[in-house]
C-alpha cells in the first residue's frame, strides 16, 4: 500500500503557496470571507428593516443590556483563552493546549447558555415570533407584547441575527471539542445533545434548535471514519481564526442590536 | 520548511470507499457529471411537457394529466431551478472542473478530499429534496426559479407554495452549503496545489475560469443561504422579512412590515453572479478547445484572463437590471444601465479573442471544436439582446415577455450547455479510456445547433409582439392567440432537438462500453492531463509530479519537432 500513498510535503516540487502559507489556513480564509457575506445579507436584511420602518422600539431595559455585557466578556475572555490555547500548540505543550481549548468551550457554552435564558425571557414577556408556541402559565408584559404586535420586524430581526451568531458559537465549540479531544468528544456531544434536549420544554425552541448538535455529531463521525488524524498546532490555530471570527461578529450584532435599541 | 501540508491518502479499497465515498477527485467529478446529465434529462422532459401544453392546451400529459394553470407553474419553476443550480452550475465546475483542474496544474487531488466528498453528497441530497416536492400533498412551487416573494413566502399562496414551496427553499439552501464547500476547494487547490512551474500566468485558461468561478461562487451562494433563511422564517416562523401587509385569497395574512424587494435583492445579489458561475467555464473550455483545435496559441491569453476577472468583478455590480420594473429611481436604474453595458467591453474581447484564434488557424473540424465553435455564436447571438434589456425603457416593455427568455436561453441556457457538450467530447477520452463515437457526434452537433436557434430565434419576435413569460393560457387570449403559429414552430423544433438529445446520450453510454480504444494524447494538446496515462492513475500522475516549462498553448511553435509543445518539454524560446 506504501507505494500508493500520495504525498506532496515536498517544497520544491510546487510552486510556492500563496504568502507562504499552507492549505487549511487559506481554505479557512476563505470560509470566513463568504461566511461574512452570510452575515453580511442578515446585517443588510435588518438595516432594510429598520431604516423602513417608523418607530423602531427600543424596549431593552438595564437586565438584558447587562446579561449582554456579561455575555459579551465571557466572548471576549473566550478569544483570550484561545489565544493561550495557539501559544501553547505552538511550543508544542499538549497538556495546556487542551486545557486552554476546555476553557475556551467552556466560555462559549456560558455565553450560549446566558444567551438562551435571555431568550426564553424575552419570549415569556411577549417578544416573540408568532408561531413559537407561547409559554404556558406566564404572563406577557404589555410591553414587549405590544412590540411584537406593533413592529413584528424587531423581533425577526433580533431572533434571526442572535439565532445565526449563536448557532455559529455552537458549532464553534464542536470544533474546538474535536480538536481537542478527538473522537473521544463524540460521545461527549451526544450527552450534550440528550441533556440539551430533555431539560428544554417542549414550547421552548431550544427543543428542536438542539438536534442540531445530533445532526453535527453524524457529520463529524463520518468525517473522522473516512480521515481518522491527529490534530496538530496548525489546526488549533485554523480552529482560533474561526473563533475569532465569531467573536468579531458578536462585536457588531451587540451595539447593533443590543445597544442601538436599549431604553435610556 | 514546508508550507504545503502533509496530503496522503492512500489509494482506497472496497467498492464503497472506491466508487461511492471516494475521496478521489477524478470519482467525484465523474458522480457530478452523471448527477448533471441525470437532472438535465429531467429538466429537459419537464419543458417538452411545457412546450406540448402551449401549443395543445388540452393535451393530457403522462404524470400531469390535464395541465392547469398552476400545474404550468410548477413545470417551469421546476425545469429552471434544476437546469440552473443542478446541470449549469453542477456540470461544468463541479463535474469537470473537478476532474481537471487538480491534474492541468499538477496535483495529485484537490486540497481538501474530504470536504471535496461531502460537497458532491450535499448536492446529491439537495437534488433529492428538490425532486420531493413533486410527490408532496399541492405539489411542486410556482414561484419560478427566482423564488419572488410574497408568492414564494406564504403558504397559502397557491397549491404548491405549502411544503412544495419549503423543500424548494431546503433544496436551495443545502445547494448553496454544498457550492460553498466546492468553491473553497477550488480557490485553494488553485492557490496553494500547482506544480512546479506552473505559475499563474501558465495556467490553461480553463483553470483560470475554474477559479474565477469558485471566487464568485464563494461570494454569491453566501448570500443566497441567507436570503434562503430568512425565507423559510418567513414561511414557518411568522417573521415578515418579505411580507408586507396585505391579503391573499382574500385572507388577511397577519404579516406586516416586509419588503418584498428586499428578497429582490438578495435574490439578485446571488443571481446575477451566478449566470457568470454558470457560462465562465464554458468561457475557459472553450478558448481552450479553439486553440487546440486551430493549432495556434490562444489570441491574447493575457487580455483572456483580465476579461474573467473583469467579467467576475463587474458581475457584482449589475445585479439591479433584474429590477428595473420594481419602481427604483431612475438614477439608481441609469446606474445599473451603464454598469451593465460595461460587461459588454470584456466579453467583447474574448469574442474579439475567440475569433482572432480561429483567423488563418489549420482547423479540426473534430466534434468538441464544433461544439465550442457552436458556443461562440450562440454566445454572440445571445449576447446582443443584452444591451437593450439593459435599457430600463425598453426593459419595462420586454422585461415579462418571451425576449428575456430567448436571450437567457441562447446565452447562458444553450451557451453552456454546448461548452458541457464540447467537454464531455473532449475529455472523454481521459475520462473513460475510449473515443466518442465522430459520425453521431457529428449529427448531434449540427441537429442541436439549428434546433437551437429554431426554438429561440422566434422567441424574440413572440416577446417582442408582447408573448408573455410564465404564462400558460397564451392560446386563450386573442391577441396572444394571434401568434399561435410561432408558438406551434418552436415547439415542433423543440420535440426534433430533445429527441436528438438520445443520440448524445446513446453514443455516451455505448462508447464507454464499446468505443475505439484512445490514446493518451488523441487531439495532440499540450496540457498536463494528456501527459499522463488515460485514464489517470489514483494519485493522477504515477507517482512524480510534473514540472512545467511551458505555457499552456504553444501549437505551431516555428522550430519545434512538433506542432504543440506539451508544457512539460524542454522550454520554448520562440516568439509568436
Ligand atoms: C453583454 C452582456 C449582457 C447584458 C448587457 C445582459 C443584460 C441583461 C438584462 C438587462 C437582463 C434583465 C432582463 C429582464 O429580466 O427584464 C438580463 C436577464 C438575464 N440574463 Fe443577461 N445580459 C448579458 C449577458 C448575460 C450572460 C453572459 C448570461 C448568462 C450566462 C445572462 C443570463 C441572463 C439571465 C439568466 C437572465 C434572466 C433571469 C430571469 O429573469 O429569470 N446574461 N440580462
Ligand atoms: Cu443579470
Amino acid at each position: 500500500m506504501a507505494d500508493t500513498v500520495v504525498s506532496h510535503d515536498i517544497p520544491s516540487v510546487y510552486e510556492p503557496s500563496l504568502f507562504g502559507t499552507y492549505s487549511k489556513k487559506i481554505g479557512m480564509w476563505l470560509f470566513l470571507m463568504s461566511d461574512s457575506l452570510t452575515f453580511g445579507a442578515l446585517l443588510y436584511a435588518y438595516s432594510y428593516g429598520r431604516i423602513s420602518t417608523a418607530g423602531w422600539p427600543t424596549p431593552f431595559h438595564s437586565t438584558s443590556i447587562v446579561n449582554a455585557t456579561i455575555m459579551t466578556a465571557f466572548l471576549l475572555t473566550s478569544s483570550l483563552t484561545m489565544v493561550l490555547a495557539v501559544r501553547a500548540s505552538v511550543q508544542k505543550d499538549a497538556k495546556s493546549q487542551t486545557l486552554w481549548l476546555l476553557a475556551t468551550m467552556a466560555c462559549g457554552a456560558a455565553f450560549v447558555v446566558l444567551h438562551g435564558r435571555e431568550w426564553s425571557n424575552l419570549i415569556a414577556e411577549g417578544l416573540t415570533l408568532p408561531m413559537f408556541p407561547a409559554v404556558p402559565g406566564h404572563e406577557a408584559s404589555p410591553e414587549f407584547a405590544n412590540v411584537a404586535k406593533t413592529v413584528p420586524q424587531f423581533p425577526s430581526t433580533f431572533f434571526t441575527l442572535t439565532g445565526m451568531h449563536m448557532l455559529h458559537v455552537t458549532l464553534g465549540i464542536v470544533y474546538l471539542g474535536v480538536v481537542a479531544l478527538r473522537r473521544k468528544f463524540i460521545p461527549i456531544l451526544l450527552a450534550l445533545w440528550l441533556i440539551a434536549w430533555l431539560a428544554t420544554p417542549s414550547y421552548s425552541p431550544f427543543h428542536y434548535g438542539a438536534h442540531v448538535l445530533l445532526v453535527v455529531a453524524v457529520v463529524i463521525s463520518i468525517i473522522l471514519w473516512l480521515k481518522p488524524k491527529v490534530y496538530d498546532s496548525s489546526d488549533v490555530e485554523v480552529a482560533g481564526l474561526y473563533w475569532h471570527f465569531v467573536d468579531l461578529v458578536w462585536m457588531f450584532i451587540f451595539p447593533l442590536v443590543y445597544l442601538m435599541s436599549a431604553r435610556i | 520548511m514546508t508550507t504545503h501540508e502533509p496530503h496522503a491518502h492512500a489509494a482506497p479499497q472496497g467498492f464503497l470507499r472506491k466508487y461511492i465515498f471516494s475521496l478521489d477527485h477524478k470519482i467525484i467529478g465523474i458522480q457530478y457529471f452523471f448527477l448533471a446529465l441525470v437532472a438535465v434529462f429531467a429538466g429537459m422532459f419537464l419543458s417538452l411537457l411545457m412546450r406540448i401544453h402551449l401549443v395543445w392546451p388540452n393535451a393530457s400529459l403522462p404524470f400531469f394529466g390535464q395541465i392547469k394553470p398552476e400545474t404550468y407553474l410548477s413545470l417551469l419553476t421546476m425545469h429552471g431551478t434544476i437546469m440552473v443550480f443542478f446541470v449549469l452550475t453542477t456540470a461544468p465546475q463541479g463535474g469537470f472542473g473537478n476532474y481537471f483542474l487538480p491534474i492541468q496544474i499538477g496535483a495529485p487531488d484537490m486540497a481538501f478530499p474530504v470536504l471535496n466528498m461531502l460537497s458532491f453528497w450535499t448536492t446529491f441530497l439537495g437534488f433529492l429534496v428538490l425532486l420531493a416536492a413533486f410527490f408532496v400533498t399541492g405539489g411542486a412551487p410556482l414561484h419560478g426559479w427566482t423564488g419572488y416573494a410574497p408568492l414564494s413566502a406564504l403558504p397559502s399562496a397557491g397549491p404548491g407554495e405549502g411544503l412544495g414551496a419549503d423543500l424548494w427553499i431546503i433544496s436551495i439552501a443545502i445547494f448553496c452549503i454544498g457550492a460553498l464547500m466546492g468553491a473553497l476547494n477550488f480557490i485553494t487547490t488553485t492557490l496553494d496545489m500547482r506544480a512546479k512551474g506552473m505559475t499563474l500566468m501558465r495556467m490553461p485558461l480553463t483553470c483560470w475560469a475554474w477559479f474565477i468561478t469558485a471566487i464568485l461562487g464563494l461570494l454569491a451562494f453566501g448570500v443566497l443561504l441567507s436570503a434562503g433563511i430568512l425565507l423559510l422564517m418567513d414561511r414557518n416562523l411568522g417573521t415578515s422579512f418579505f411580507v408586507p401587509l396585505g391579503t391573499v385569497n382574500g385572507v388577511l395574512t397577519g404579516h406586516k412590515g416586509g419588503s418584498p424587494l428586499l428578497w429582490q435583492h438578495l435574490f439578485w445579489f446571488f443571481g446575477h453572479p451566478e449566470v457568470y458561475i454558470a457560462i465562465l467555464p464554458a468561457m475557459g473550455l472553450c478558448s481552450q478547445l479553439l486553440s487546440v483545435f486551430s493549432r495556434k496559441p490562444i489570441f491574447g491569453y493575457k487580455a483572456m484572463v483580465y476579461a474573467i476577472m473583469a467579467i467576475g468583478f463587474l458581475g457584482f455590480m449589475v445585479w439591479g437590471h433584474h429590477m428595473f420594473m420594481s419602481g427604483m429611481s431612475p438614477y439608481s436604474a441609469f446606474a445599473f444601465s451603464i454598469m451593465t453595458m460595461g460587461i459588454g467591453v470584456p466579453s467583447a474581447i474574448k469574442t474579439f479573442n475567440w475569433l482572432g484564434t480561429l483567423w488563418r488557424g489549420r482547423i479540426r473540424f473534430s466534434s468538441p471544436m464544433l461544439f465550442a465553435i457552436g458556443f461562440v455564436s450562440l454566445f454572440v447571438v445571445g449576447g446582443i439582446s443584452g444591451p437593450f434589456l439593459a435599457q430600463p425603457v425598453l426593459d419595462i416593455y420586454l422585461h415579462e415577455t418571451y425576449f428575456v427568455i430567448a436571450h437567457f436561453h441562447l446565452i447562458m441556457g444553450v451557451a453552456s450547455i454546448f461548452g458541457i457538450f464540447a467537454a464531455t467530447y473532449y475529455w472523454f477520452p481521459k475520462m473513460f479510456g475510449r473515443m466518442m463515437n465522430e459520425t453521431l457526434g457529428k449529427a448531434h452537433f449540427w441537429l442541436t445547433f439549428v434546433g437551437a436557434y429554431a426554438i429561440f430565434m422566434p422567441m424574440h419576435y413572440y416577446g417582442m409582439a408582447g408573448g408573455l413569460r410564465r404564462y400558460s393560457q397564451g392560446t386563450e387570449v386573442a391577441w396572444i392567440n394571434s401568434l399561435a403559429p410561432i408558438q406551434k414552430f418552436i415547439s415542433i423544433a423543440a420535440f426534433v432537438t430533445i429527441a436528438s438529445q438520445f443520440i448524445f446520450l446513446i453514443n455516451l453510454l455505448w462508447s464507454m462500453k464499446k468505443g475505439e480504444k484512445a490514446a493518451d494524447n488523441p487531439w495532440e494538446a499540450t496540457t498536463l492531463e494528456w501527459t499522463t496515462a488515460t485514464p489517470p492513475p489514483h494519485d493522477n500522475f504515477g507517482g512524480v509530479t510534473p514540472v512545467v516549462h511551458n505555457g499552456p498553448y504553444e501549437y505551431s511553435v516555428p522550430g519545434a519537432p512538433r506542432d504543440f509543445v506539451m508544457q512539460t518539454d524542454a522550454p520554448v524560446t520562440a516568439k509568436h
